[in-house]
């Protein structure tokens, strides 16, 4: 029994308990995790779910100047990171406003030049290491100040999408009757709402980006919304299940990437597609309830 | 309660809505017809003030919050998870806004709007288990809680069987009896004439608006129709209300622009 119980700290436990950097890698995985993972939700219902792929391209160029600017320093490419990718955002929207484009067509446009643009940047003023450390990020790397950027982000986050939680429901619904019947002008203005969420979307990709990798924080944030979304009928139960999924994919990668010694953000992404596989074959929306015959009702 | 003065609207250059005039009396009950493509939505839509106007304006003689519009029934994403009963309550969205809580009394109105329109039952159903006809009857829900002055309804009983097209014009009905003022864009011509006092005849152009009577008749249908076909790619400038310019300025055949097209500006 002894024997079990050692063996199971071993595995699930002391890890954390003997190394401070896994631990602030948990802590920050975990923030991220229940803050990024709603954000996809409603991603997914505005049929928006490739979003958070263009803007974390959008997100690069900022970086790349910030990173110019002074080294690797994570303030300065987190705040580059959050204007360039706003900009993005806020140009795309001003974009489908004034002309007859959709968003998704003008983001698509305005993040392909991002795109080239970061590259570009980063290619000629860093090393081919410096750009894998910023695309890849290292959860391992986490320090202080991380781990400070990763709360404060998470805690704002949360807290917008707490306080905005009925005028984003309902600008994603029916956009329409948003637009129609609010009391107030300043409510009734869809695209305010939508830029704010965007923004929600922009800050929690750019805290991922040091945790994660500017592209595996899109994964922690749709990765877990969309099989949620396989699980309930009901909006509050597909967010708290995507947060509960992200988290468990969190601990899980950071545990399976130290006792393999694999990379952490593949890891942890790895282990959420594992999730969502396991959602689409046995969730109430996926393939196994489809599939076996069950006896239908009389009415 | 409603007054257009002007108005024209357009996708492109060409107009959706070409210098229509005309007044929506309090407590009246009119319906919106034409052919497809002659301006009914559009016409709907800028009452809302959804749409840029290229000229005209709409005066409206009630405040915004006591207007409830009825858009069609395409525009709404249907799997999204919401509850029936959630989406009632967002009839109350203009009262209660972004932070105001939902009261118990609130509570009751919602639950006794989806018994009117005969949902009873389906208040934990999410939305899109619902047939389309339910889901009418959902949003009809909503807009007996909205409880406005001004009621627009864009084509509502399409795709609807006759009982719930009854029951959904009754409520309707009900509605004017209120003294409520209500403009529905209809196709059927005999529901129209049966139940509708006022008509407005559009086909991009103002064919006819008046009492039901002396609009629908076949000399104005067959103009409707004739009007509806035609869009001229190259047609030209419309110059109704603008001062005589000189010519040289202004080449016979050039687009439909806004800034050659001058209207007072209502946006």
């Amino acid at each position: 029994m002894m024997m079990i119980l050692e063996t199971l700290w071993d595995l699930l436990i002391g890890p954390f308990a003997e190394f401070a950097f896994l631990r602030r890698a948990l802590v920050a995985t975990l923030a991220l995790a229940v803050s990024a993972a709603p954000l996809g939700v409603f991603l997914t219902l505005r049929r928006m779910s490739l979003l958070g792929d263009a803007i974390s391209h959008a997100v690069l160029p900022g970086v790349a100047v910030g990173f110019m600017l002074s080294g690797l320093s994570l303030g300065a490419m987190a705040a580059g990171g959050v204007v360039s990718g706003m900009l993005a955002a806020a140009l795309a929207g001003f974009i489908s406003r004034f002309t007859t484009l959709k968003e998704d067509a003008s983001l698509a446009a305005i993040y392909l030049m991002a795109l080239a643009l970061g590259v570009t940047l980063l290619s000629s003023h860093g090393t081919q290491l410096d750009l894998l450390h910023i695309l890849f990020g290292s959860a391992l790397g986490v320090d202080a100040q991380g781990l400070l950027l990763v709360a404060g982000v998470a805690s704002a986050s949360l807290i917008t999408l707490a306080a905005f939680y009925r005028a984003l429901v309902l600008e994603t619904f029916d956009p329409v009757f948003l637009a129609a019947s609010g009391a107030r002008r300043w409510q009734r203005r869809g695209w305010l709402w939508q830029q704010l969420f965007l923004m929600l979307v922009v800050i929690n990709l750019v805290a991922g980006f040091q945790t994660l990798g500017t592209l595996m924080a899109v994964g922690l944030m749709m990765l877990p919304a969309v099989s949620a979304r396989l699980w309930h009928e009901s909006l509050s139960a597909q967010l708290l299940n995507a947060s509960a999924q992200a988290a468990l994919a969190g601990v899980a990668g950071l545990l399976l990437s130290y006792h393999l010694d694999t990379p952490s953000g593949p890891t942890i992404i790895g282990c959420a597609g594992l999730l969502y596989g396991v959602s689409l074959l046995v969730s109430p929306g996926g393939w196994l309830p489809q599939v076996l015959k069950r006896p239908h009702r009389v009415g | 309660m409603v007054s257009i003065d002007n108005l024209t609207v357009s996708y492109r250059q060409h107009p959706a809505l070409h210098h229509i005039s005309g007044q929506f009396a309090a407590g009246s009950i009119t319906a919106v017809i034409g052919p497809n493509g002659s301006g009914k939505s559009t016409l709907l839509k800028s009452i809302m003030g959804l749409l840029k106007t290229s000229g005209g304006r709409v005066t409206l003689g009630t405040p915004r919050e006591r207007i409830a519009y009825l858009p069609q029934m395409t525009e709404i994403d249907r799997s999204f998870p919401m509850q029936v009963r959630d989406c009632v309550l967002l009839g109350c969205w203009s009262t209660v806004g972004v932070w105001g809580g939902v009261s118990t009394a609130l509570l009751a109105r919602a639950d006794a709007a989806i018994h009117t329109v005969g949902l009873e039952g389906f208040e934990q159903r999410p939305v899109g288990s619902l047939s389309s006809g339910q889901f009418q009857r959902v949003l009809f829900a909503r807009l007996l809680m909205q409880d406005a002055d001004l009621i627009l309804l864009d084509e509502p009983f399409n795709a609807m069987d006759s009982r719930t097209t009854a029951a959904l014009l009754a409520l309707t009905m009900q509605w004017h009896a209120q003294g409520r003022t209500v403009i529905a864009v209809l196709h059927d011509d005999a529901q129209v004439r049966q139940y509708f006092g006022q008509t407005v005849l559009l086909a991009r152009e103002l064919v006819a608006w008046g009492d039901t009577a002396q609009v629908l008749t076949e000399a104005n249908l067959q103009r409707a129709r004739a009007l509806a076909e035609a869009w001229d790619d190259n047609a030209d400038i419309c110059h109704t209300d603008e001062p005589a310019l000189p010519a040289a300025t202004h080449p016979a055949r050039h687009p439909h622009s806004e800034a050659a097209h001058r209207h007072d500006t209502a946006s």
